[in-house]
């Protein structure tokens, strides 16, 4: 027999404060707006352009996009280790406009219900997040925008 | 038993991890059929998603490092401590006999402390309340070894714990935990152990999560590693901050985890990368 909701609950509180505690832990920075337009993002997140080239280094490494942990990318294959999470991205210039890459991009759940896909230019709306992140997004706006343009060349 | 080269870890350890790649085929990757009403139709132990060369290492005892804490822990079960002047033999007797299929079946419900307990946990509370002496630190030799001890005497024997009853709101809470994304990444155990099982995320392939090699002998690490460590690591990589070994958090998600194993026979003492 399942004991009832409530007993579940209260247990749920008092093994170590959940609640409360976690939205303690909240940051106190300005959480991330994004104006989406259509399922899209037409503005440039850091008003700049990206750079290709420094959007491919964003893209394979580990402690920023680190994108290749689960995506192959054929121009990539010198690299080892392609993950296999996420569809393969060779020709996503020709599926998705730059605007659309944008939002994937930053905030991919808006896009694909429930993916596994982090939102790589959020910085709330997360739970227990290790302090040194907390506030933070995983990429910044120029980061972003790089690999955008990185993903650009994969036509 | 017979002794062995203590130096023999590393060497295997960089054989091994040059191997990971060589990862068991879909078609080979053999496991258990689940109960009705389970997340999944095929249970699979983490061995079968381990390579060639490091599940040799698991299944030959001669070789396999974590039998170097069996042995240690051997020693210690009859080692007289604290004001008591009690070993754990004083009151189990052989470990071979009294300690078979206990480790299959942790967590357990603790009348006492209204409660579960894992085996880290029974152990320190005997300690303590038997022996009267210090409980031993999570993560230290002494209590990964005599886990591991007492583990081995279930070996082969099924994971089988019990989850109604006043287990019920640990399991789920267990599984509230399991299926929450946490951290920077926004990842849940879910996301990897079970939507994506049996794939890479880059140079990593991940299995179900299971939990019946624990402790497990981590090629990486050239150590034994408690159940908890493991949920801390994967916790950290996704940039949560993870709860504390042996918290209730941990307990509740150790209780439904080895529930998503039910019917694995215990592995322990393990090899994985
Ligand atoms: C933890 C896994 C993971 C990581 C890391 C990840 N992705 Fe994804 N990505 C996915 C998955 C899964 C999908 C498929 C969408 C879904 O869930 O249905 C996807 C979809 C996409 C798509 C759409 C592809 C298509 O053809 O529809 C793009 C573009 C993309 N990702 C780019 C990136 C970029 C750029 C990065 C790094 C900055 C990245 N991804 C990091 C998992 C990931
Ligand atoms: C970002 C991906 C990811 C997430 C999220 C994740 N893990 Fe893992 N986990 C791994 C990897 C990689 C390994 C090592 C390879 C393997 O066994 O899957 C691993 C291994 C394990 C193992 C050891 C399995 C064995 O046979 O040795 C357990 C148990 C485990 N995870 C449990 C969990 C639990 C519980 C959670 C949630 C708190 C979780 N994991 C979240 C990636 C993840």
């Amino acid at each position: 027999m399942r004991r009832s909701l409530a007993a579940a609950f209260a247990l749920c509180l008092s093994a170590g404060g959940g609640l409360a505690q976690e939205t303690a832990r909240e940051p106190t920075k300005e959480p991330i707006r994004l104006d989406v337009v259509n399922d899209s993002l037409p503005k440039s997140l850091s008003g700049v352009p990206g750079n290709a080239a420094a959007g491919k280094k964003v893209f394979l490494t580990r402690t920023l996009g680190n994108c290749l942990a689960c995506h192959q990318v054929t121009s990539l294959k010198s690299e080892d280790f392609h993950g296999e999470f996420g569809p393969s991205l060779d020709g996503v210039a020709d599926r998705y406009t730059e605007a659309q890459l944008r939002l994937i991009v930053a905030d991919p759940k808006r896009v694909f219900t429930n993916t596994v896909m982090p939102a790589f230019f959020k910085n709330d709306g997360l739970s227990r997040v290790r302090p040194e992140f907390v506030g933070k997004s995983i990429l910044t706006a120029v980061q972003v925008e790089d690999v955008i343009a990185f993903l650009k060349t994969l036509n | 038993m017979a002794r062995r080269y203590v130096g023999m870890a590393a060497l295997v350890a960089a054989a091994a991890s040059v191997a990971t790649l060589a990862v068991a085929d879909d078609a080979e990757r053999k496991g258990i059929a689940a109960p009705p009403g389970h997340v999944f139709k095929t249970i699979i132990s983490g061995y079968e998603f381990r390579s060639k060369e490091t599940r040799a290492l698991q299944d030959d005892d001669l070789e396999n490092p974590g039998f170097l804490a069996v042995e240690r822990a051997a020693d210690v079960w009859k080692k007289v401590e604290g004001s008591e002047g009690k070993s754990c033999m004083s009151c189990h007797g052989e470990a071979e006999t009294s300690m078979k299929g206990v480790g299959a079946a942790m967590p357990k419900w603790d009348d006492k402390l209204k409660k579960p307990v894992n085996l880290e946990q029974r152990i320190n509370i005997c300690r303590t309340e038997h022996m009267k002496t210090e409980p031993w630190k999570f993560k230290s030799r002494e209590l990964t070894d005599m886990t591991t001890f007492v583990r081995y005497q279930s070996h082969g024997m099924p994971v089988a714990v019990k989850t109604d009853g006043p287990m019920s709101p640990w399991f789920e809470r267990g599984k509230q935990i399991y299926y929450t994304r946490y951290g920077q990444l926004d990842l849940a155990c879910e996301s990897c152990h079970e939507r994506n099982n049996g794939k890479f995320m880059r140079a990593d392939f991940l299995s179900q999560g299971q939990t019946n090699g624990f402790p497990t002998y981590r090629l990486r690490d050239q150590r034994l590693v408690p159940l908890h460590e493991r949920f801390q690591g994967c916790m950290f990589d996704v940039r949560a901050e993870p709860f504390k070994p042996l918290s209730d958090e941990f307990l509740a998600l150790e209780l439904y985890v080895a529930w998503r194993g039910i019917g694995l026979p215990v592995e322990t003492p393990s090899v994985r990368n």
